[in-house]
């Protein structure tokens, strides 16, 4: 199934980092489509480069960058030809807004929550301080924080409560995408779910479209419309979210899939043996090769991204 | 804000020197915005430089009124009495061509001591015959005594009693200010306390000529501040010092610290050449040495305080305290809600005012309070060095003056100590109040 309409298509983006060992190549040749109120599930372990993603889609770079490339199209606006200047006042949160990995730490501890929230639309859209502040009252109750909080500091709020101030604090320009990067890392399961029953219903009443990047797989499903799985700085498999979930094509999406544990399935919990690759020294061929129980010879070489019944992977075994 | 306010004081409570601090800061506030309205500019220099004619009044190098309060034997005050300021005084009678004009000032003298100095100032009017006059002193025990017969010289005539030979003579060489009012025959001479009476008249030999005369009982001490050598009023300056040492204090401490804690912010945030920039002229600065600049420029360009106090500011906020903000700094521009300032994009100005400079205002805050005394200081220690401002009077010039004019050694404390209390009085205050806030707003202090 592809995308009725495409908001956002990324093809190649690359983004390169440089550190004393050597080149990171953290994204390395991303294709993606975000469709309009779609939620794209971004999968992934750690260190597969999930959050450089997030960070070249919204340009936030840091100094060490080695490459940056590609074309990043929103709404057939391409963002990649724009400068520095007129990204920040054009794009960011006014089209895309971003709910920050560590969203406890993402409040300012000298400004109210309030104050805080709305500091994007004083700033990229130029509203006045009463209308925003009534776009806040209005963002809390939808994410289901009493008013009251608009007035605390952010130490005063519990962790799920600054989480969602952040999602609010996303949501207060009304961008067209949302990116939620693990925007529920650090809390408890009845919170996760909480907070993604929240999502789903902002997605049903404001219409945004949201890219969320995790490595949970079983809260994730909950939203999830597509899903991409990440590996080695790879998009290694994009599929609907049904199908994905009942039938993984690549081989390590099979594993993910595998190593959550279900209610009804008895014995050892699976996992994938071995250990990501560096980012530095990329092995040559398929990426996931030496850790892949379905490795053949053609292995040894680049495995190109197979499109089939509107998915796209990128293994041998599919040709 | 109101509520970090009601916060702020609360936690002041537990710290009364802060309070006494706090309300002494308070009052001097409130006298530098009151005296620049009671004593306007223009008249508070015309009272401290205006010259003989502004206060020839008031008596030479005399301490404050208040002494008294400390004293049995009461010292002198002021007497002035004028028929300039009262005409009623002058009674006239026609006498040939011209008037005969009588005055009598009558007067109480209840001190213990004599005055200073006793005189009569007279001014005529006539156009080629001058008008005569005669004064007559009359004492409580009814004794009488002619002290002056003299020809009008026109425009202002001051009659000095002590100068006169011939009350000189009449009273056998002892002063006439201690003549004049003692006790017949004691040893020591004693005051006669009662009612005096001085009488002058005069005759004129011209239709429209007219004479007014003033008589000045110079005392021992005079108004809150006393005067100093050239009898003007240390209150003036005194007062003025408050306004002068308030601006220059707080102008130059909130000045120097904003502005060095901006430029540690600027540099941090914009790194590359704008870092090395700032850091580079810190280290330039850090050698220069400060006072000998400000005397250079003192001495070679101008003494005005506008000048001297951007120049300090200058010299000081490319101290080393920007190396401390930077490194405060360092540490909050990696934290993760600046990168999502970025993120919503905010602009680099917007980070800067709303993000990093918030983070070290409860250091600045205490810094910027503690700053104030020594900029205090700073005007004072270059006036005492002659480098004060030239027509404003300040607590600086007037130690300047004391100092110069051998005060102490011809016991006039008061002309020291007056400013220095005041000058003490506002670097203590600041400091404590300076302190108390550094305990509040740094948890690390505060005793467990």
């Amino acid at each position: 199934m592809t995308p009725s309409k495409a908001l956002l298509q990324i093809s190649g983006l690359t983004l390169h980092f440089r550190t004393r060992a050597g080149i990171v190549r953290a994204v390395d040749g991303v294709d993606l489509e975000v469709g309009e109120n779609e939620a794209l599930v971004i999968l992934g372990e750690s260190g597969c480069g999930k959050s450089s993603l997030a960070r070249a889609i919204l340009r936030l770079l840091p100094r060490n960058v080695a490459a940056y490339h590609g074309s990043i199209l929103l709404d057939g606006l391409d963002l990649m030809r724009l400068d520095d200047e007129s990204f920040r006042r054009e794009v960011r949160w006014k089209l895309i807004s971003m709910v920050p990995q560590a969203a406890m730490n993402a409040f300012n501890p000298v400004l109210r929550v309030g104050e805080q929230v709305i500091e994007p639309a004083l700033n990229q859209l130029g509203m006045s301080r009463p209308e925003a502040m009534e776009r806040a009252r209005t963002l809390f109750r939808l994410v289901g924080i009493p008013e009251a909080f608009l007035q605390r500091y952010a130490f005063e709020l519990s962790g799920g409560m600054r989480q969602r101030a952040a999602i609010a604090m996303a949501l207060i320009t009304s961008p067209r995408l949302v990116l939620l990067d693990e925007p529920t890392s650090a809390l408890d399961v009845l919170t996760q779910a909480n907070i993604f029953n929240k999502l789903k219903q902002i997605k049903w009443e404001l219409g945004v479209s949201f890219i969320l990047i995790t490595h949970d797989i079983a809260v994730s499903s909950e939203l999830a419309d597509r899903v991409a799985v990440m590996y080695a700085g790879q998009i290694v498999e994009l599929s609907d979210a049904q199908r994905f979930f009942r039938e993984p094509l690549h081989p390590y999406s099979r594993g993910l899939l595998a190593s959550v544990p279900r209610l009804r399935h008895r014995g050892e919990l699976a996992f994938i043996p071995g250990r990501p690759p560096g980012l530095i020294q990329l092995p040559p061929g398929c990426r996931f090769a030496d850790r892949c129980p379905l490795r053949f010879e053609k292995c040894a070489q680049d495995p190109p991204a197979i499109h089939r019944e509107g998915r796209m992977v990128r293994c041998w075994l599919y040709e | 804000m109101r509520r970090w306010l009601r916060d702020l004081l609360k936690e002041l409570r537990y710290y009364p020197s802060a309070l006494l601090g706090g309300s002494i800061i308070l009052i001097m506030l409130v006298l530098s915005v009151l005296v620049p309205i009671w004593i306007p500019y223009p008249e508070a220099v015309r009272l401290w430089r205006g010259g003989e004619e502004v206060w020839y009044r008031l008596p030479r190098q005399v301490p404050p009124a208040w002494v008294n309060w400390f004293r049995r034997e009461k010292l002198a005050g002021t007497l002035i009495f004028s028929t300039r300021d009262q005409p009623s005084l002058k009674r006239s009678q026609p006498a040939g061509e011209g008037r005969r004009i009588e005055t009598e000032f009558v007067f109480d003298y209840p001190y213990d001591t004599f005055p200073q100095e006793l005189v009569l100032y007279i001014w005529a009017r006539f156009r080629e015959k001058a008008p005569f006059l005669t004064a007559t002193w009359k004492t409580p025990d009814g004794r009488s005594l002619r002290i002056m017969e003299l020809r009008a010289e026109g425009m202002k005539q001051g009659f000095r009693f002590a100068q006169d030979r011939r009350l000189l003579q009449r009273l056998q060489g002892v002063p006439p200010e201690e003549a004049l009012f003692s006790v017949p025959e004691a040893t020591p001479p004693r005051v006669l306390k009662g009612t005096y009476r001085l009488r002058v008249e005069a005759v004129t030999f011209e239709p429209d000529s007219d004479v007014d005369v003033e008589f000045v009982a110079y005392g021992q001490v005079y108004g809150w501040a006393g005067t100093d050598r050239y009898r003007r009023d240390l209150g003036v300056a005194l007062l003025w010092g408050f306004p002068v040492a308030m601006a220059f204090g707080l102008l130059g401490s909130v000045g120097t610290t904003l502005i060095a804690m901006w430029l540690a912010a600027v540099g941090v945030w914009f790194r590359g050449w704008v870092d090395e920039l700032i850091q580079r002229l810190v280290e330039i600065f850090s050698i220069i040495p400060f006072l000998p600049v400000l005397i250079l420029v003192g001495t070679l360009y101008s003494r005005s305080l506008v000048v001297i106090l951007g120049v300090a500011i200058i010299l000081s906020v490319f101290s080393i305290t920007i190396k401390n903000y930077r490194a405060i700094f360092l540490q909050i521009r990696e934290l993760p809600y600046i990168e999502a300032a970025q993120a919503y994009g905010a602009g680099s100005g917007r980070i800067i005012l709303r993000y990093l400079l918030p983070r070290v205002l409860p250091l600045v805050i205490p810094n910027l309070v503690i700053g104030v005394p020594s900029f205090v200081f700073l005007e004072a220690s270059l006036a005492v060095l002659g480098l004060g401002d030239p027509v404003l009077p300040t607590w600086g010039k007037v130690l300047d003056e004391a100092i110069f004019s051998g005060s102490l050694l011809q016991g006039s404390y008061y002309w020291v100590l007056e400013p220095a209390l005041l000058l003490m009085v506002a670097g203590l205050s600041f400091s404590t109040v300076g302190f108390a806030l550094d305990r509040v707003f740094n948890p690390r202090l505060r005793e467990i």
